[in-house]
């Protein structure tokens, strides 16, 4: 059957799962659009191609699927660096398909053209241009393996338009993907596995430190079984969180820079470490010199790059994380670590009562309790997609996730701006779940142009905007190490509720706690999308915090009396 | 220095991946050489490095995470041969010519072109001898130099192939789709 490229790229894409692709069109992608017109794929017009990237990301990280987006050449690719970086440093697989000028004028400065290959090269797992239409089918078919496969990532596939206009054969089953073979090593190295072995039922004090890559690799179980079998204790990176049940009592939190003291604490006086799919990132570890000095290290990594990396370690297992949990849980001997997790509750020390849940309401109204009450009225069950900033770390604190995918964010880039869109790509992947937003003022205003996507699309988001009128992040390091000097951090913002409004979309200011629960409660009850706008204390800090570049267990504890900071009291 | 081998799909764009890794590592390369294999969909490079044995490890893990590398191992290590070619037109005239050519048969060096005022000497070995070669030349006066960069291999049974292909499996494409899972 003869088809265009542009035909053969929409019929490629549908056999291939895809039910949505977020883009924007463009001279040069639009062959591409005009058959789409004539596929069975629903197109999500966005307001700018970050946007764009974003919504395939956050629609990845919800489904486990891959994400699609699509932008036209030069400015179009331009504008999708930022959320390819991002699903990179996460690990998320997104198909990017850009338009480019044809094959017989590339590298002549024509109108819209950029060198996208060349510009994302650092920042895909791979790219690839096609110029003739009889390799589009094969080339869609292995970006998408490359994508999923190993340690998933972004793959851009730059597509010209004489090769979308063209005609070939179109054969699937003689497009299947040739992909160069690797070589997997140490996958089953056993002296490296017996080594992992012994340290794990030698260990008096274990901590497992879980990843993002339990829940990439499927292995929610796996590794629930794992934890069981030894009755470890278990702390989680940002990317991890619901990996493992919050409510379990083997669950003790995230670690790192913003992560509960005694979890630290806990990292430094373990006896053995056993990170599962996670990287040893500067914000998890802290000051490497001093970190975990007292433990032995097992490293289950599917990424070889990453061994020996940051941290050294003395077992390394590389592969899929459920793989090798699988494999190494039969030879776990049921050990009870009653004392070892005694010691631990022991370094809970006061962290309860210091914690501003326990705060009696005095008129102040904080972001931790907002994002605590929407916890508990959405019962934990939402799936929660957060910006970057102080509101993030709030959230991973105070809003308990039970469940794998319910928290979309952007860890390893840290990218303001991406709740809105990949909230948006989140609840096309899952439309019978409620998806929140929880975004602060400053992120918002980055991409807060997709509330017309949100219109267009007819979607039911709830949208909570921690409001302190600060880049709160960034003004809480002017405190801490800046001596207050608040430069370029105060931050004024529209009025939000006429914002949603002007949009379409419902708004409603909240500025005491009492309101709280009623309005969370009124924006569910309703199935259309709803803006909240939480004006919470401006001079607020997430605690504790470990400085950057200081030790684990340096932190930077909550105050016991954390009203005396704020700037209305002072 | 260390030194690595890498198997790549010859390919447009593949030597400015692996460069272009190196520099995102901050690696600095003291010679990368390429050059087809005995199957022409297949190129060999030897890269030489300025880093240690971590870095070397960093290198050739992360190279190997490219596409199209198809194997990359650090040999630095291991029984090696390795092999410089460099091309050295020195000044001659006729009272220094015999002096030269003595020198040059020391080094096992060839003269492959001859001019009233020069010679171009051909030389192969390893780095050291050339770099001993061009010692002595230097007072002649060295016109111009070419080198090739370094090409190693290990020595006898010990050896490198490229993994063979085969096809992507099942499992790999029924995964790899879009859609919730």
């Amino acid at each position: 059957m003869k088809l265009t490229g542009a035909e053969i790229l929409c019929e490629s894409l549908a056999r291939l799962g895809v039910r949505e692709i977020f883009g924007y069109p463009g001279g040069a992608i639009l062959p591409v659009y005009d058959a789409l017109g004539k596929s069975r794929l629903h197109h999500v017009l966005v307001r700018h191609e970050q946007g764009a990237t974003h919504m395939a990301d956050g629609y990845a990280r919800a489904s486990g699927g891959i994400g699609v987006a699509m932008a036209t050449s030069g400015p179009g690719a331009t504008n999708m660096v930022t959320g390819i970086a991002t699903a990179m440093l996460d690990s998320s697989p997104i198909v990017c398909i850009t338009g480019q000028v044809s094959s017989k004028i590339l590298g002549s400065d024509a109108f819209q053209e950029v060198d996208i290959t060349g510009i994302t090269m650092p920042i895909t797992k791979h790219n690839v241009v096609v110029t003739r239409a009889g390799d589009v089918a094969r080339t869609i078919r292995e970006a998408f393996v490359i994508a999923q496969s190993g340690r998933p990532g972004p793959v851009l596939v730059d597509i010209t338009k004489d090769a979308q206009q063209a005609a070939a054969e179109f054969d699937w089953d003689a497009s299947v993907p040739k992909l160069p073979p690797k070589r997997i090593r140490n996958h089953h190295n056993q002296a490296e596995f017996d080594r992992a072995v012994e340290l794990l039922n030698t260990a008096k004090r274990p901590l497992v430190l879980a990843g993002h890559g339990i829940l990439v690799s499927g292995g929610v179980h796996a590794f629930e079984r794992f934890i069981r079998a030894g009755s470890y204790p278990v702390a989680m990176t940002l990317l991890g969180i619901g990996c493992f049940p919050a409510r379990d009592p083997l669950n003790l939190g995230m670690m790192g820079m913003h992560g509960e003291a005694w979890v630290n604490n806990a990292i430094q006086e373990a006896d053995l470490l056993i990170a599962v799919g996670m990287r040893f990132d500067d914000r998890v570890t802290g000051d490497l010199r001093t970190y975990a000095r007292n433990a032995r290290k097992i490293h289950v990594e599917i990424d070889r790059a990453e061994i020996n990396k940051n941290v050294k370690v003395d077992a390394a297992l590389i592969g899929d994380a459920r793989e090798i949990l699988e494999k190494i849980t039969p030879y776990i001997d049921a050990r009870n670590h009653d004392a070892w997790i005694r010691r631990i509750d022991e370094l809970k020390g006061d962290s309860a009562v210091r914690d501003i849940q326990s705060l009696p309401d005095t008129g102040h109204l904080y972001a931790a309790h907002v994002i605590n009450d929407l916890w508990k009225e959405t019962r934990g069950e939402a799936i929660v997609v957060t910006d970057v900033g102080q509101h993030q770390m709030w959230e991973a604190q105070y809003y308990h996730h039970d469940r794998p995918r319910t928290l979309i964010t952007s860890g390893g880039l840290g990218t303001m701006g991406f709740a809105l869109p990949a909230a948006i790509g989140a609840k096309f992947a899952k439309p019978g779940s409620e998806v929140w937003v929880v975004a602060g003022d400053g992120g918002f205003q980055m991409t807060m142009s997709e509330l017309a996507t949100i219109v267009q699309e007819k979607i039911n988001l709830k949208i909570a905007i921690i409001n302190n009128g600060y880049l709160g992040m960034v003004r809480q390091w002017q405190e801490f190490f800046y001596d207050k000097r608040y430069v370029a951090t105060p931050l004024v913002a529209p009025d939000f509720v006429a914002l949603a409004n002007a949009f379409g979309i419902r708004g409603e200011r909240i500025t005491a706690r009492s309101e709280v629960i009623p309005a969370i409660r009124a924006a569910r009850e309703v199935q259309e999308s709803v803006l909240l706008d939480f004006r919470v204390e401006q001079e607020d800090s997430v605690y504790p915090m470990v400085p950057a570049g200081a030790s684990l267990h340096e932190m930077i504890r909550r105050p016991h009396s954390p009203l005396v900071e704020t700037a209305s009291d002072a | 220095m260390q030194t690595l081998v890498a198997y790549v799909e010859n390919k447009p764009g593949v030597l400015n991946r692996v460069a272009s890794l190196a520099r995102r590592l901050a690696i600095n390369i003291d010679s990368l050489t390429v050059g087809p294999t005995e199957n022409e969909e297949i190129a060999r490079m030897t890269i030489v490095a300025h880093t240690d044995g971590c870095g070397a490890l960093r290198l050739e893990a992360s190279l190997e995470k490219l596409v199209d590398v198809l194997l990359a191992e650090n040999i630095s290590d291991r029984a090696l041969l390795e092999r410089d070619l460099a091309l050295i037109k020195v000044a001659a005239d006729q009272q220094n010519r015999p002096h030269l050519m003595e020198l040059i048969k020391v080094f096992r060096a060839r003269v492959v072109d001859v001019s009233p005022e020069s010679l171009i000497i051909e030389v192969s070995g390893t780095v050291d001898k050339i770099d001993g070669l061009l010692e002595v030349l230097r007072p002649f006066g060295v016109l111009e130099m070419a080198r090739s960069g370094r090409i190693s291999m290990t020595r006898g049974s010990d050896l490198l192939r490229p993994p063979e292909p085969e096809a992507v499996s099942a499992a790999a494409l029924a995964s790899a789709v879009s859609g919730a899972k």
